[in-house]
């Protein structure tokens, strides 16, 4: 049930985001949540803008990590409800895992923010 | 090595590890003939008849765990040190095959060594993914880790049996399962090197050595290596925690087996969207957690392995 109302949010913000992409909308501070449940990252891949910041929240009664792949970022153990946010500023495909879990794994897909792009 | 060996007391390799129990949160094996075997959970068990060595396996305590589906894990882990100080035949020692806390938290070690040194038994550990949340594993090496090698695997001899702990818990990769990693498996050839095929050998480690199931990350990348190492002896036990669950297979001369946890159960394989804890009746609960007792004795033919729940 969450995850589905998480699938909407998702993609009601990347709507927004697509959207923001054709008019002039230059400054667009985004937030994207992850959800952490059942020993998975909901939605598993998410495409933001740059200059978005991801916030994962951790669901489960079982603690876990959000590591870059690449070694970029990596939370503490997150215990039940604990957050972790990070901010993405240049365009690319970042993967993580769950140091704890390995076989729990994601993507953030981050685009250029179209239009104003050049100032970054 | 195509025939039996001997051992020189008129004990073939096939029959040494005989006699392990678990009583309470623990499991009792018998070791004999290096065919472990599991004898169900069953009651009173072999230990009386044990005339060998006999051990204790107790795995995933959790400790500092207070959700739904236990909220006194360190009560539960009180009960079990309960039923080891009331075992008739006292174990030499405990392993412990970890997820000795649930968050790493010093205060969570503190409860644990508290409760489990109630049972006055010496106890060799090995940390679970839950004991190593700081990223250098300073806090589970302090105070679990003098005299062993990396991340805090070793090995030691006990009445002629051949222990190893092995950590399959650190430096985790995306999409994998658990790790030995290639500085542990060269350490572990090594041990092993010019060791008799008739020395009855017990390796524990938290994450099980065989592909329990792998969606769920029940396996060991690299454990294929490490039983490569170990197929020439006679008798191979293989003691794996993790899973909350109790589990066996044979394969040619090796045996493997998951233990119960102390704190909360968990799902059967693919039971569950997930193997987060289960949640069962309050009265059901003791049911799914004990301890592990085993117990070698020379000149038998079978390692059998007797799972004690807290309550039946």
């Amino acid at each position: 049930m969450t995850r589905k109302i998480c699938v909407v949010t998702v993609l009601a913000v990347a709507i927004l985001a697509t959207a923001a992409a054709f008019p002039a909308a230059s400054a667009q501070v985004a937030n994207t949540e992850v959800k952490i449940d059942e020993f998975a990252f909901a939605p598993q891949r998410v495409t933001v803008n740059a200059g978005t910041t991801v916030i994962w929240i951790n669901d489960d009664d079982i603690p876990h990590t959000v590591a870059s792949s690449s070694k970029l970022f990596k939370s503490k153990a997150l215990d039940t409800k604990d957050r972790f946010s990070f901010t993405f500023t240049t365009p690319g495909t970042y993967e993580y895992f769950c140091s704890l879990h390995p076989h729990m794994t994601g993507a953030i897909v981050v685009e250029a923010a179209t239009g104003s792009t050049a100032a970054q | 090595m195509t025939s039996e060996h001997d051992d020189g007391r008129g004990v073939s390799r096939r029959k040494i590890l005989e006699c392990m129990t678990w009583a309470g949160t623990g499991v009792l094996w018998t070791i004999a003939g290096g065919m472990p075997r599991s004898m169900g959970i069953i009651g009173e068990a072999a230990a009386a008849e044990a005339g060998g060595l006999t051990f204790l396996q107790i795995s995933d305590s959790h400790v500092g765990f207070d959700k739904p589906a236990n909220p006194n894990a360190l009560g539960t882990l009180e009960e079990a040190a309960g039923k080891i100080k009331a075992l008739r035949v006292k174990p030499s020692f405990i392993i412990h095959t970890g997820d000795i806390t649930h968050l790493s938290k010093p205060s969570e070690f503190d409860d644990a060594d508290r409760i489990i040194s109630q049972t006055r038994l010496d106890v060799h550990y090995v940390p679970g993914e839950h004991d190593v949340l700081d990223e250098d594993v300073k806090l589970y090496r302090n105070r679990y880790g003098r005299g062993t090698k990396g991340a805090g695997w070793y090995s030691f001899d006990a009445n002629g049996v051949h222990f190893i702990g092995l950590v399959n818990v650190v430096d985790l990769k995306a999409g994998g399962l658990g790790n030995l990693g290639n500085e542990q498996l060269e350490w572990l050839e090594d041990d092993l090197k010019g060791r008799r095929a008739s020395t009855p050998i017990v390796v524990f480690a938290h994450i099980p050595l065989w592909s329990v199931y792998p969606a769920w990350g029940w396996g060991t990348e690299d454990a294929a290596r490490a039983l490569d190492y170990l197929k020439r002896f006679g008798s191979v036990t293989v003691l794996n925690g993790h899973i909350h669950q109790i589990m066996q297979k044979v394969e040619g001369n090796v045996t493997f087996h998951t233990a119960m946890s102390t704190a909360f159960p968990q799902p059967a394989p693919g039971a569950a969207p997930s193997p987060g804890p289960m949640k069962v009746a309050d009265d059901k609960l003791r049911s799914l957690l004990g301890v592990t007792d085993v117990t070698f004795k020379r000149g038998q033919q079978r390692l059998a392995i007797i799972d004690q729940p807290l309550q039946r």
